[in-house]
This record gives C-alpha cells, sequence and structure tokens, in this order.
C-alpha cells in the first residue's frame, strides 16, 4: 500500500489514514477536547434549568442544600482532588515511559473513584431510604416550601446521577488503559489514549468541583 | 508536539492547592453571608477549575491554538444557554 | 444490490473493492458509510412521507372523517420526528459531507473512521427505537415534546421517542466532531482554509452547531423521560415547574437545528453555482464568513419560537431584534450566488435546476421567517399554517432542494455512471411544481386563520387544501422518479468521466468512483477553490 512519508512506516500506531503520528495526536488530543465541550454543553442544560429556579425559588433552595450531607460531600471533593493527581501522574509515568508507575497510578485513580462512588452511595442511601427525599409520591418533607424543596431534589439526583454515571464510565475506561499499560502497549513513543482519558478524567472532576458548592455549599446552615 | 512533561513536584503542589481552596469554601460556607455565600463558594470553584484545567488538563501548555479556541468556544456556548435565558426571567416582573 | 453487474472489467474502486454484506457492515471508509446513510435516510424519508401523505389526505375534506384526533396527532408527530432527525439532520452532512469533505481536502478518510461507522449505527439503533415507537403505538407531543403534555399528561410511547431521538443525537454529535477535526487536521498540503470549498466551510459550521447545541437538546429529552420514569420534579408544574423551561433547553438546540438542516444545502448550492456558472464564487470570503455568522448568530435567536408562549417581553424584543440579524449573512448568501451567475455561462443542467429550485424558495422562506420574526405579526400567525409554510420552505425548498441537487451533481462520482439527464430535469420540474403548489396555498391559508395541528377545519379553507393535496401528490411522484432512475443507472447509466461537468475541486480530478483510499497520492494544492477560469469551457456530456 501506498502508505506516505518514511518516517512514518515504521511506527505500528500510526493508523492508515495519517501522514505522520503527529497528526494523528494532535487529531486525537483535538477530538477528545472537542467532546469535552459536548459534555460541557450536555451538563450545561441542567446547570441552566438549576440558576434558573435557583433564582425563582431561592429560599427552598437554601433549604434543601442544608440537607445534604456536608461532611460527606467535603470528603468525597478530596477524595477526587486525590484521584485527579494520581491520573495526572499516571500520564507523566507514561510519557516517561515507566510502565509499573503507571499501572500503579492507574489502579489508585480507579480506587479514588470507587471510594468517590461508595460515599455517593452512602449519600443517596440516606437521602433515599432513611429521609424519604427522592421526588415522587414518595417524597417527603417537614418544612416550608417542600414542592419546591422537592424540585432541587431532583436537580441532585438528576446532576449527580449523571456525573455518578460518567464516573462509572471513566473507571471502566481507566481500568482499559491500565490493563493495556500493564501489557505495554505505551510508552514514551506512544500514550494518546492515557492522555485522553486523563483529560476525560479531569473533566468529570471540574463537574464535581462546581457541583459540590452548588448543592452543598449555599447555604450556611449544614444541618447534616 | 513535544510534550510537555510536568516535575512530580509540581503536580503534587497543584493537587496541594486544590485541597487548601477545597478546605477553605468548606471553612467560609459557615459564615453567613446570605446570597454572598455562593458567589464566595463559585469564585472559589472556578480557581479551582482554573488550577485543574490549566495544570492537570495540561491547557497551559497546549501549543496548538485551536484547540485553544475549542475550548474557550465551549465555555462562550455555556455561557450563551445560561445568559440568554436568564434574560427571561430576571425581565419577567418588569411589567 | 447489483453484485453481479461485471459486465466490462472495471478499475479496482471503493464500491467493486470487496463484496459482501460484512464488507459494508464493518467497513471503515467513508464513502461506504455514506452510502449505508443513504439507504438509512432515504427508509426514513419514505416512513416519513408516508404520514405526510397520511395528513395531506385527511386535509382533503374540511371534517376528520380518514383518521381519528388522536391519530392525526400522532401522525404529524412522527412525521416531524422521522423527517427531522432522521433525515433531515444527517441528510446533506452525513451522506454527502461524508462521501466529499475527505476527497475535498485531499485526505484519505476522516480523522476516526470508526467513529464514524459508530455515528451509523447509532443513527440505525435510534431509527429502530423510532421504528419500536411507531409500531407500537406511536407518540402524540408533536415533534417539540413540550411538557406538561408530555411529562404529565399522554400515554402514549414518549420514552421511546425521546430517547430514540436522544440516540440519534449522538449519531449526529459524532459526526460533527468527526467533520471539525478533519477539517482542522487531515487539510492536504496547501489546502489552506481560504482555498476550502465553500462545500466543506458549510459543513464545518453544520458541524459547530452539532456539537454545541445537541447535547442540549440530549439532557432535554433525557430530563424528560427521567420526569417520566423516576417522578422527578424537572418541568412539574405542580412543584412550582416552569414549562418555559423545557421550551428554553430545546429551542437551544432546536433553533439552532435549523441551521444544521439548510447550511449545508447552502454548501451544495454553492458547488453547483459556480460549477454551472462556469465561475469563480463572487466574494469567497463573504461566503465563507457568513456560513460560520450563520452558525454562531444561529444560537442567539432561539426564544423567537416563545413570543407567545410567556416569556418576558423584554426577552422578548431582545430575541426578535437578534433574529434580523441572521437575515444579513443569509442575505449575503443570496445576493453572492446571484452574482456568481451574472454574465457567466449558466448552462441549466438537473443540479442547476435544483439550485435554481433553492435560491428561490429559502429566500421566501427566509423572508417570511422575518415576518415571524417581527413580535407583531408573529402573534397573527403562531401556531397557523403560516409557520407551517415558512418552515417547509426553508427544510423542503431549501434542504430537500439542495440535498436533491448535490446528489445529481455527485452520482457520477458516487456511483461511476451517468443518471439520464432529461429525466433528472423533468424530475426537478415536477418537485419545483409540486412543493409551491403544497406549500404555497399553505402561507395563505395561515394568514387567513387556519391553525396547525388539527384534523378538520372550517369549510372556507377546503379550495386551498385540496391544492395542497394535489401539490403533495406531485411532489411525492417527484420524489419517486430520481430514485428509480439513480437505481437504473446503477446498472444501465453510461459509465462517468472523471469529471462530466468540467468542474473544480479535487472530487473531479480523481477517478469515478474514486479507490478506496481517494488519492493514488497525497495531492499537493497550488490553486485557488473555483478557479474556473483556468478550465475549459466546453461540457463533454448532455
Amino acid at each position: 500500500m501506498a502508505d506516505s512519508p518514511v518516517l512514518a512506516t515504521h511506527n505500528p500506531d500510526l493508523q492508515h489514514h495519517f501522514a505522520t503520528m503527529e497528526q494523528q495526536t494532535e487529531a486525537a488530543i483535538m477530538g477528545m477536547w472537542v467532546f469535552l465541550i459536548t459534555e460541557i454543553m450536555f451538563f450545561g442544560g441542567m446547570f441552566a434549568g438549576y440558576m434558573i429556579y435557583r433564582f425563582m425559588y431561592y429560599q427552598a433552595w437554601l433549604e434543601g442544600s442544608q440537607h445534604m450531607d456536608f461532611w460527606w460531600g467535603t470528603i468525597n471533593t478530596v477524595v477526587l482532588l486525590c484521584s485527579s493527581l494520581t491520573m495526572a501522574l499516571a500520564v507523566r509515568a507514561t510519557q516517561l515511559g515507566l510502565r509499573k508507575t503507571t499501572v500503579t497510578l492507574l489502579m489508585f485513580t480507579i480506587l479514588f473513584g470507587l471510594a468517590f462512588l461508595g460515599i455517593k452511595a452512602i449519600e443517596y442511601y440516606g437521602h433515599i431510604v432513611v429521609d424519604h427525599q427522592f421526588p415522587g409520591p414518595g417524597f417527603r418533607f417537614a418544612g416550608a416550601n417542600s414542592s419546591q424543596v422537592e424540585m432541587f431534589f431532583s436537580f441532585y439526583f438528576a446532576m449527580t446521577g449523571f456525573h455518578a454515571l460518567h464516573m462509572v464510565i471513566g473507571v471502566g475506561l481507566v481500568a482499559f488503559i491500565a490493563y493495556e499499560a500493564w501489557k505495554g502497549r505505551y510508552g514514551a513513543h506512544y500514550y494518546t489514549p492515557v492522555e485522553n482519558v486523563g483529560l476525560y478524567w479531569h473533566f468529570v472532576d471540574i463537574v464535581w468541583i462546581y457541583l459540590y458548592p452548588l448543592f452543598y455549599l449555599i447555604s450556611h446552615i449544614h444541618r447534616k | 508536539m513535544s510534550a510537555h512533561i510536568p516535575t512530580k513536584k509540581f503536580l503534587v503542589t497543584i493537587w496541594g492547592s486544590l485541597i487548601c481552596l477545597t478546605v477553605l469554601t468548606a471553612a467560609v460556607s459557615y459564615l453567613e453571608l446570605g446570597r454572598f455565600n455562593i458567589v464566595l463558594a463559585l469564585v472559589i470553584a472556578t480557581c479551582k477549575m482554573l488550577l485543574v484545567a490549566l495544570f492537570f488538563m495540561g491547557v497551559k501548555y497546549i501549543s496548538e491554538k485551536m484547540t485553544i479556541v475549542v475550548i474557550v468556544a465551549g465555555l462562550f456556548w455555556l455561557f450563551i444557554l445560561l445568559a440568554l435565558s436568564m434574560t427571561d426571567y430576571f425581565s419577567r416582573s418588569w411589567v | 444490490m447489483a453484485s453481479t453487474a461485471v459486465a466490462a472489467p472495471e478499475r479496482e474502486n471503493y464500491l467493486n473493492k470487496e463484496y459482501g454484506i460484512g464488507s459494508w457492515l464493518f467497513t471503515t471508509d467513508h464513502k461506504r458509510i455514506a452510502l449505508l446513510y443513504l439507504i438509512t435516510i432515504t427508509f426514513f424519508f419514505f416512513i416519513g412521507g408516508f404520514f405526510a401523505l397520511l395528513i395531506r389526505l385527511e386535509l382533503l375534506t374540511p371534517e376528520g372523517d380518514l383518521l381519528l384526533p388522536d391519530t392525526y396527532n400522532k401522525m404529524f408527530t412522527m412525521h416531524g420526528q422521522v423527517m427531522i432527525f432522521f433525515f433531515l439532520i444527517p441528510a446533506v452532512p452525513a451522506v454527502l459531507g461524508n462521501f466529499l469533505i475527505p476527497i475535498m481536502i485531499g485526505a484519505k478518510d476522516l480523522a476516526f473512521p470508526r467513529i464514524n461507522l459508530l455515528s451509523w449505527y447509532l443513527l440505525v439503533i435510534g431509527g429502530l427505537m423510532m421504528i419500536y415507537t411507531i409500531l407500537s403505538g406511536g407518540v402524540d407531543t408533536g415533534w417539540t415534546f413540550y411538557t406538561p403534555l408530555s411529562t404529565h399528561f399522554l400515554d402514549t410511547h414518549v420514552i421511546a421517542a425521546a430517547l430514540a431521538i436522544f440516540v440519534a443525537g449522538f449519531s449526529s454529535i459524532l459526526t460533527g466532531l468527526n467533520f471539525i477535526v478533519t477539517i482542522h487536521r487531515m487539510r492536504a498540503p496547501g489546502m489552506t482554509w481560504s482555498r476550502l470549498p465553500l462545500f466543506v466551510w458549510a459543513n464545518y459550521a453544520t458541524a459547530i452547531i452539532q456539537v454545541l447545541g445537541t447535547p442540549v437538546l440530549a439532557i432535554t429529552l433525557m430530563l424528560v423521560a427521567l420526569e417520566r420514569v423516576f417522578n422527578l420534579g424537572i418541568f412539574n408544574p405542580q412543584l412550582g415547574g416552569d414549562p418555559l423551561l423545557f421550551q428554553h433547553l430545546f429551542w437551544f438546540y432546536s433553533h439552532p437545528a435549523v441551521y444544521i438542516m439548510i447550511l449545508p444545502g447552502m454548501g451544495v448550492v454553492s458547488e453547483i453555482v459556480t460549477c454551472f456558472a462556469h465561475k469563480r464564487i463572487f466574494g469567497y470570503k463573504f461566503m465563507a464568513l457568513a456560513v460560520i455568522a450563520i452558525a454562531v448568530l444561529g444560537f442567539l435567536v432561539w426564544a423567537h419560537h416563545m413570543f407567545v408562549a410567556g416569556i418576558s417581553l423584554y426577552a422578548a424584543m431582545v430575541f426578535s431584534l437578534l433574529s434580523y440579524f441572521v437575515a444579513v449573512p443569509s442575505a449575503i448568501k443570496v445576493f453572492n450566488w446571484t452574482a456568481t451567475m451574472f454574465k457567466g455561462s449558466v448552462s441549466f443542467s438537473t443540479p442547476m435546476l435544483y439550485a435554481f429550485g433553492f435560491i428561490g424558495l429559502f429566500t421566501m422562506g427566509g423572508l417570511t421567517g422575518l415576518f415571524l420574526a417581527a413580535l407583531g405579526i408573529d402573534v397573527h400567525v403562531t401556531d397557523t399554517y403560516f409557520v407551517v409554510a415558512h418552515f417547509h420552505y426553508i427544510m423542503v425548498g431549501g434542504m430537500v432542494m439542495a440535498y436533491m441537487g448535490g446528489m445529481h451533481f455527485w452520482w457520477p462520482k458516487i456511483s461511476g455512471r451517468l443518471y439520464p439527464e432529461n429525466w433528472g430535469r423533468l424530475a426537478a420540474l415536477i418537485i419545483f411544481i409540486g412543493f409551491n403548489l403544497t406549500f404555497f396555498p399553505q402561507f395563505v391559508l395561515g394568514y387567513l386563520g387556519m391553525p396547525r395541528r388539527y384534523w378538520q377545519y372550517s369549510p372556507e379553507f377546503q379550495v386551498l387544501n385540496v391544492l395542497s393535496t394535489a401539490g403533495a401528490t406531485i411532489l411525492a411522484v417527484g420524489y419517486l422518479l430520481p430514485m428509480v432512475y439513480f437505481l437504473w443507472s446503477m446498472r444501465y447509466g453510461k459509465h462517468a468521466p472523471d469529471n462530466p461537468w468540467n468542474a473544480a475541486g479535487l472530487e473531479w480530478k480523481i477517478s469515478s468512483p474514486p479507490t478506496t483510499f481517494n488519492f493514488e497520492e497525497t495531492p499537493v494544492v497550488t490553486w485557488e477553490a473555483y478557479n474556473y477560469d483556468e478550465i475549459p469551457e466546453e461540457v463533454p456530456v448532455g
């Protein structure tokens, strides 16, 4: 096959339709960023709804926020930031060609990710089973503005739920590249997939960086 | 391309700053600032977002201008969505 | 397909390189994927057309005598959903764009061939879910899914329909993502931004909208589904939810989506007009910037769909003003096409007839859009057939015309065969007449006050409705004809030369049909787009 430049033909990771490895890498990274802006808009729709109702129902939003698990939320933020650190370190380790370090750091990332999901599950359990705060016919709320607080909880479950879904996907992706890294697939010559999964992981972290204040911190009273 | 490889110490420093900001935002959330609780919290969140984006995601080291344009465009479109829909809710009570 | 047609020993090309169903379903060749899309959307075009047929038959008489009112609601709902999400939005980008963009920029394929195949599968999965929705009893929310009707008052298959469109939306997002990266990263040496064909510019602008708008629709429909399944209170008015929030989010995507449906058409028309006027496009830079301007401005105008829904008067004024701005780049396009033809040697081949149709009908559709952007007139004609006529002039008169024109223009390249020119011209004429007969009376009906989405109407509207239904019948014949002669030409058509139209552009410098990797070696571009002054004028085939 007439596969172009000489320097490129030696790299087995180069796909046929790219001229050089550099072009392929740049395309992949740019593709990831374009994907991330679609994610911004995906969450953006929910942020818009949140913002509008906070504007309309300020008191109810404060009320709802006071019933968040403040401590679990804060701990979860720290957990997620730790996972971002291990992810960033993992990308660095791949770039340096440190196979074992990469795999170890990716395993830690997965661990932190699962810890986050576990804590989220504890919170959900408290809200749904113990406090009956899941919207719908079973919703119970003693205070004022209970209908609008129900909407607050709708946003809470929708936004943290979609975030958690992204975390689950993220854990899967990290597990996949950890396996590939373990097989020695990546190294200083080729690490785009690790970099891209890293970008995704950090993005999901950023979403939580905003969800945390918007749900846990808008009222100065923390009942839990 | 010539990838930028950050040092371990640098990444840990960024992480340390992020943790400090988290503790800070959690602490100031106890202050009774009324509507400014959320403002302060979002300002701190934006600082954290910038730290993650610039250094963990390496936006600061992206040599390709077009990728920066893509990112800015994404944020700008989010702004359009939030701002223009707010014009409606904001001005409904004016009449 | 005609797998036995091995009459003459053909050069190896993307069609005859491999045979068998697997070589199609697992292909990563952008040209084969384009054909997969072509088959898929043609199928959905006829499903959507069938619903349109039932709607027009019901409206033949003032009484509701053919369909029950609920069935009628389902018909216009599914007509809209199928036509918009499964035909119009993928039409030009996913078929012609997929086929042509890599070739036009001198690349072997799109940047992400496997993602390209994935996006076709997503469309098919979404399509199967839509078919499930249709077969299991349908959905009657209107294509717009307005809440709280869709969330709290209907027992039809809202969730299935919403998820079908959710999945199809991701197909559209991935196509847009692929195009953006491809156009940035895969251009051949010398193919600078100022040398890109306008078709590529148009698809680039479209991709921006697909990438930035579609996710908002996705989450909005997802929230509707979640509200139905889990009783979440996002849009529920009983809790204090604002039904207009849904409309804001929905139209944030769905107004720009109109530009997803028209911008690629504008790109097609730019190619056709320059070719058949045999002249460089007038004002290339303005044409390129205009499509980007339309894409951006298109995001600032969405609430003009909600003027009478109860939004703030002040917001309405802002959105009305912003809507007028879209007219500026649109007018630039129309004027520049016209100026391109001025003193050109215009030939009236089939694609050019469609381009003429596009320019005229798009102008009418666009100008009536300005009526609707005016707050006062909008109050009078909201939810009447005036609106229906307006957007059909844009979508059918604009986009479908351009799509048909593009299919004829590039058919020799796609299939390697020529279609019968006289039949082509006849079909173009029938479509133009049928279209106008169908939709022009609807402008009048709407202005007289006939509301949309009712299965019966006052008897004084009958004459115009009969005209409209008659036109729809003619239109249907017009759409069936090309289908027949395209299929015929695949077997019996004359073999097409590489450049049957004497057209500029890289796609005409390679063989018809192209080889799998398009180019023998990566081309180096040293000429400007539309360098028709360097191309001889005589047309080799009639």
